[in-house]
C-alpha cells in the first residue's frame, strides 16, 4: 500500500511536470506578445526592450522553462506581470471559492445523475426511462452559457429567489453549483443507467431474490455497491471537465475563482497566473484521480492496490 | 379419526405426503410471432424427504420450471400461462409478489449452477448468510451471525468463523457452493432446488458437494428437486426422474426403472449418448513418429508488487512436463481446474513464454524468428471450449473458416471459399450456410465450424480444449464421433484437454495426469483407466457419477480439503515430481503406487 501510494506519487509529480512543460512551450510560442500587454501601445521600442529584459523574456525558451521550474520547486509560481502580487498569493485567495463550488457542483450531479440512473435502470424501456434519457441528452449537449442564463434569468431574475450574482452566503452558491450540476448530470445518469442495467442481471441479484429480499433492499444494499464503481472512477475524470467549465460559469455568475482568474490573465497573456492556474488545476485532476483509485478498493475487495 | 382418511395398512409403504404438487404447468415468452410455449402441461408431486430429478438437455425447459415455482420468472416476457403449483395449501402462481417473498427462501429455497456468479462480490458470506436468515425471522445481529456459523459449519465448511469475514473472491468454486448451500437451508426450507449444483464445479468437488446434499437431505428431510442434464448424478442421487424435451415431459418413472427399462425413444437414445467409463473400444496402439514433442517444459507467471513492480511470487503453472504426441494419436491431459493443462495449451501455439524445449515436427519452438513461428503456428491449430465466444458474431461462417487461409497466404478468395465449403460438408454442415453468422447456429454445429477451421490449415495437430464440455450429451457424442473420423480420414493428432474422465477414456489413446502443474501419471488408456498407480487418478476416476443407480462406489473414503496454492516465492518452488516406469510405458510419479 505505502510502496503503491509512493509510486502513484511519483507519477503525479513527472505528469505535473509534463503539463507545465507543455503548456511553457505553448506559451512561448504564442504570437502573443504579454510585453507589449504591459508596456502599452504608446511605449518605445527601447522601454519594450528593457522590460523584456527585466522579466528575462529576451532568454532562450530552455533557459526560461529552467528558471520557471527552479523556482516552482522552491514554492514560487513568479509574479503576476499586470498585478504585481505573487501569483500563489493570488490563487491561493481565490482557491476556496473554486472549491466550493466544486464540491456543491459534483454534490448535485451526483444527486441528480445517481437518481435518474438508477430510476431510467429500474423502470428500463418505459415511459419514465425514456424521458429521463432524453433530459440527460438535452443536459448533455446544452451550452454551459445557455443554462447559466436562461437559470439566471428565471430563479435570479424573474423570480427573485437568488441573488444575480457574487460570493458570500449559501444562496449564491446555489445557481452556479445547479448549473454545472444539471449539465454534469447526464453524463451520471447515462453511465448509471447502463452499469445499473448489467448489475441487476448479474446471477447474485437472482440469489438475492431466491433469498426472499424485498426490492429496496436488493437494490440499495446488492446492486447500488456494485453498480457504482464505474461511476467512481469518472468523478476522478470529471474534475477535469468541471475545471474546463467554470471559466464560463464563474464569468457567468462573478464567482470569485480561479476560473475567472484565469479567463482575465489570458486576455492579457499573463503568463505566470496562466501556468499557475493550470497546474493547479492538472494538480487537481492528479489528485481526483488517485483518490477515486483509493476508494474503490474500499468498496470493492476484489480490488487491490499494487 | 375419521372415514375418510385411510386406514394405514400394516407392512405396506403409506403413501408419503407430497409438499408440492405441480399440475398442468404451462411457462410461455412472448415473442414478436406470439407466445411461444418453453414449459408445457407439465404435472408431478415432491414428497417429503425425496429426490427428483429433472433430467433434460439445454432447451427443455426443466431451469424454467425451477423460475416458475420460485417466482422468478423473468416477467413479463415469460410468464406462467396456465396450470398452477401447490405449496402449503396455497396456488403459487396467484400469489402476490410479497406473499411469494416470504415463502422464497424461507420454505423453498435454490442453490444455483453457477458458484463464481451467484455470490455478491462486494458484500461478506457473513453478511449475506445473516442477511438470508433475518429476511425471514426476527432476530437481532448477533443471533443471525451465530446462525450463521452455525449453518457453515453444517456444510463441513473449515474454519467457519473466519469465512464469516471473507469476501467470495477468497474462496474456491466448491467453497462457495457450500456457502450458497449454507445459505439455502439455513432456514430448513421444505423445499430445495437444485440448479445444476455441480455443473461448474471439478469433478472431486462435484463429489464432495453431492455427498453433502445427500448428508443433509437425511438430517433434515428436505425435498430436493435436482435439475440437471448429468445422468451420473442423476442416478447417484434421485429416486425418481423426469425426462424433459422441448418443454414436455417425455417419460417419468422411478430412477432404477427409467435407467433398466426406459420406456420412451428420446430416454433411450438420451442414456445411450452418455460417456460411460470402461466402455472405450481398445485401438491397436499409435506407433508413429512424434508430431509434438515437450522435454521439461516450465510456465511460470510472475506476480508484480512493491515500488519499482519487482516479482514478489512466482505462479508456477506448469513444472517439468515431458511427453511426446505420436502421429495420428489422440493424447488426453486431464486434471482439475488450475492443474495447467490449458497452460500447455498455450505454450504449444507459442502463447504462454516457456522454458524448457516444445518441438513441433522436429522442429524447436523456441528461436525461430516471426515467419519461423508463423509456418510453425500453422501445424498446430485449436478448438475451443465455448463456440459462442470463439467465432466472432460479425463474421460469416464462410469467412471464419476461410481466414486461417487468408492469414496464411494460402490461395486466392475463389479457392479458399471452395475450401471453406468443403470444409463444412466435412464436418457434417451444408456449404449454403457458409453466408450465415455464428449466432444462426446451434451449439454443437458452432462446434462443428470452430473444427472446420481448425482443420482449414490441414494442421498436424489440433488442440481440443474442453472442447465437447460445454455441449449436451447427444451433440458430444456426435462431435466427438465427427473428431474420431476426421482423425480417420486426415490422421493428424488430437491433444485433447478435459476434466471429463468419461469422454477422456472413449476417446484417448494415451492419458497424462496432471495435479498442480506436474504429470503425477501417464500412460496408455488401458494403463490408467485399468490400472491407475496414483492416489490422485484414482480419486479422479472414483469421483465420476455413474450413469447407473445400482452402481456401488468402492470405499466409502470422504474426499477432503482444497488443492494447494501454485503461488511460491521467488526462488522456492513445489518439489518435483519424478515419475518411475512400472511396466510398459506406465510412468507413475515416485514413492507412489
Amino acid at each position: 500500500m505505502a510502496a503503491y501510494l509512493l509510486r502513484r506519487l511519483i507519477q503525479s509529480a513527472l505528469i505535473l511536470l509534463g503539463v507545465s512543460f507543455i503548456t511553457f512551450f505553448l506559451l512561448y510560442v504564442l504570437p502573443a506578445d504579454p510585453v507589449r500587454q504591459i508596456a502599452g501601445r504608446s511605449a518605445t521600442a527601447e522601454t519594450v526592450e528593457n522590460i523584456r529584459q527585466q522579466l528575462g523574456l529576451d532568454k532562450p525558451f530552455i533557459v526560461q522553462y529552467a528558471r520557471y521550474l527552479g523556482g516552482l520547486v522552491q514554492g514560487d509560481m513568479g509574479r503576476s506581470y499586470l498585478q504585481k502580487t505573487e501569483v500563489a498569493e493570488l490563487i491561493w485567495s481565490r482557491l476556496p471559492a473554486t472549491l466550493l463550488l466544486m464540491f456543491g457542483a459534483i454534490l448535485c450531479e451526483l444527486v441528480l445523475g445517481l437518481t435518474m440512473g438508477i430510476i431510467a435502470a429500474l423502470w428500463r424501456g418505459r415511459a419514465v426511462d425514456q424521458v429521463l434519457m432524453v433530459t440527460s441528452f438535452v443536459t448533455v449537449s446544452a451550452p454551459q452559457f445557455v443554462v447559466s442564463l436562461l437559470l439566471l434569468y428565471v430563479f435570479a431574475v424573474k423570480l427573485g429567489w437568488f441573488p444575480i450574482g457574487g460570493y458570500g452566503t449559501f444562496a449564491h452558491l446555489v445557481l452556479p453549483a445547479v448549473t454545472l450540476g444539471i449539465l454534469g448530470s447526464g453524463w451520471y445518469s447515462r453511465m448509471m443507467r447502463s452499469s445499473m442495467i448489467d448489475v441487476l442481471r448479474a446471477d447474485y441479484i437472482r440469489t438475492a431474490r431466491a433469498k426472499g429480499l424485498g426490492r429496496a433492499r436488493i437494490v440499495l444494499r446488492h446492486a447500488l455497491p456494485n453498480a457504482i464503481l464505474p461511476v467512481i472512477a469518472m468523478i476522478g475524470i470529471d474534475i477535469g471537465i468541471f475545471m474546463g467549465g467554470i471559466v464560463v460559469v464563474e464569468s457567468v455568475f462573478g464567482w470569485p475563482g480561479i476560473g475567472q482568474l484565469a479567463w482575465q490573465a489570458i486576455q492579457r497573456v499573463d503568463i505566470p497566473i496562466i501556468m499557475g492556474v493550470t497546474l493547479v488545476s492538472a494538480f487537481a485532476i492528479v489528485l481526483g484521480n488517485l483518490l477515486a483509485d483509493l476508494v474503490a478498493p474500499w468498496i470493492d475487495p476484489r480490488i487491490k492496490l499494487r | 379419526m375419521t372415514l375418510a382418511e385411510p386406514l394405514p395398512i400394516p407392512g405396506a409403504a403409506t403413501a408419503p405426503e407430497p409438499v408440492l404438487r405441480v399440475e398442468g404447468l404451462c411457462v410461455s415468452a412472448r415473442t414478436e410471432q406470439g407466445l411461444k410455449p418453453l414449459v408445457q402441461d407439465l404435472s408431478f408431486t415432491l414428497a417429503k424427504g425425496e429426490t427428483l430429478a429433472i433430467a433434460g438437455e439445454s432447451g427443455s425447459g426443466k431451469s424454467i420450471t425451477s423460475l416458475a415455482i420460485m417466482g422468478l420468472l423473468p416477467q413479463p416476457a415469460v410468464r406462467v400461462t396456465g396450470g398452477g403449483i401447490h405449496f402449503g395449501g396455497q396456488d403459487l402462481t396467484g400469489l402476490s409478489e410479497p406473499s411469494l417473498r416470504s415463502i422464497r427462501g424461507d420454505r423453498i429455497a435454490m442453490i444455483f449452477q453457477e458458484p463464481m456468479t451467484s455470490l455478491n462480490p462486494v458484500m461478506t458470506i457473513g453478511a449475506q448468510l445473516a442477511e438470508a436468515i433475518r429476511a425471514h425471522e426476527t432476530v437481532g445481529r448477533p443471533e443471525a451471525r451465530k446462525r450463521a456459523v452455525e449453518a457453515l459449519r453444517a456444510v463441513r465448511l473449515s474454519e467457519p468463523e473466519k469465512r464469516m469475514g471473507q469476501y467470495p473472491h477468497e474462496l474456491s468454486g466448491g467453497m462457495r457452493q457450500r456457502v450458497m448451500i449454507a445459505m439455502a437451508l439455513a432456514l430448513r426450507p421444505e423445499v430445495l432446488i437444485a440448479d445444476e449444483p455441480t455443473t461448474a464445479l471439478d469433478v472431486t468437488v462435484q463429489r464432495e458437494v453431492l455427498d453433502l446434499l445427500r448428508d443433509l437431505q437425511r438430517d433434515l428431510g428436505t425435498a430436493i428437486i435436482l435439475i440437471t442434464h448429468d445422468m451420473g448424478v442423476v442416478a447417484e442421487m434421485a429416486d425418481r426422474v423426469i425426462v424433459m424435451r422441448q418443454g414436455r415431459q417425455v417419460e417419468t418413472a422411478a430412477t432404477a426403472e427409467i435407467f433398466h427399462r426406459p420406456q420412451a425413444d428420446y430416454t433411450r437414445a438420451l442414456l445411450a449418448a452418455v460417456p460411460r467409463m470402461g466402455r472405450g473400444t481398445a485401438r491397436p496402439p499409435v506407433t508413429g513418429a512424434p508430431i509434438a514433442r515437450l522435454s521439461d517444459v516450465v510456465v511460470r507467471y510472475p506476480l508484480r508488487g512493491g515500488l519499482l513492480g519487482g516479482v514478489t511470487a512466482n505462479v508456477h503453472a506448469v513444472e517439468h512436463v515431458s511427453f511426446d504426441i505420436r502421429k495420428g494419436e489422440t493424447f488426453a491431459l486431464v486434471g482439475e481446474s488450475g492443474c495447467g493443462k490449458s497452460t500447455i495449451a498455450k505454450a504449444l501455439v507459442g502463447l504462454a513464454p516457456h522454458q524448457g524445449r516444445i518441438e513441433i515436427a522436429g522442429q524447436a519452438m523456441a528461436g525461430p524468428d516471426p515467419a519461423g513461428l508463423k509456418a510453425m503456428r500453422r501445424r498446430v491449430q485449436m478448438v475451443f471450449q465455448d463456440p459462442m465466444a470463439a467465432l466472432n458474431p460479425r463474421m460469416r461462417v464462410g469467412e471464419l473458416i476461410a481466414e486461417p487461409l487468408l492469414i496464411h497466404g494460402i490461395g486466392d478468395a475463389a479457392s479458399q471459399r471452395d475450401r471453406a465449403a468443403d470444409l463444412m460438408a466435412r464436418v457434417g454442415l451444408e456449404a449454403a450456410q457458409l453466408d450465415r453468422y455464428p449466432h444462426e447456429f446451434s451449439g454443437g454445429q458452432r462446434q462443428r465450424i470452430c473444427i472446420a477451421r481448425a482443420l482449414a490449415l490441414q494442421p498436424d495437430l489440433i488442440i481440443a480444449d474442453e472442447s465437447v464440455s460445454a455441449l449436451d450429451v447427444s451433440v458430444q457424442a456426435r462431435v466427438l464421433e465427427l473428431l474420431r473420423a476426421l482423425q480417420a480420414e486426415f490422421g493428424m493428432s488430437y491433444l485433447f484437454i478435459s476434466h471429463d474422465m468419461a469422454v477422456v477414456e472413449n476417446i484417448s489413446d494415451r492419458v497424462a495426469v496432471m495435479y498442480l502443474g506436474q504429470v503425477v501419471e501417464m500412460g496408455t488408456r488401458g494403463q490408467i483407466f485399468g490400472n491407475p498407480q496414483h492416489p490422485y487418478t484414482r480419486r479422479l476416476i472414483e469421483a465420476v457419477p455413474v450413469p447407473d443407480p445400482g452402481h456401488q462406489r468402492p470405499g466409502g473414503v470422504r474426499l477432503s480439503g482444497e488443492v494447494p496454492s501454485p503461488i511460491h516465492a521467488p526462488g522456492k518452488g513445489p518439489q518435483r515430481v519424478a515419475l518411475r516406469d512400472v511396466g510398459e510405458g506406465h510412468l507413475v510419479a515416485e514413492g507412489t503406487g
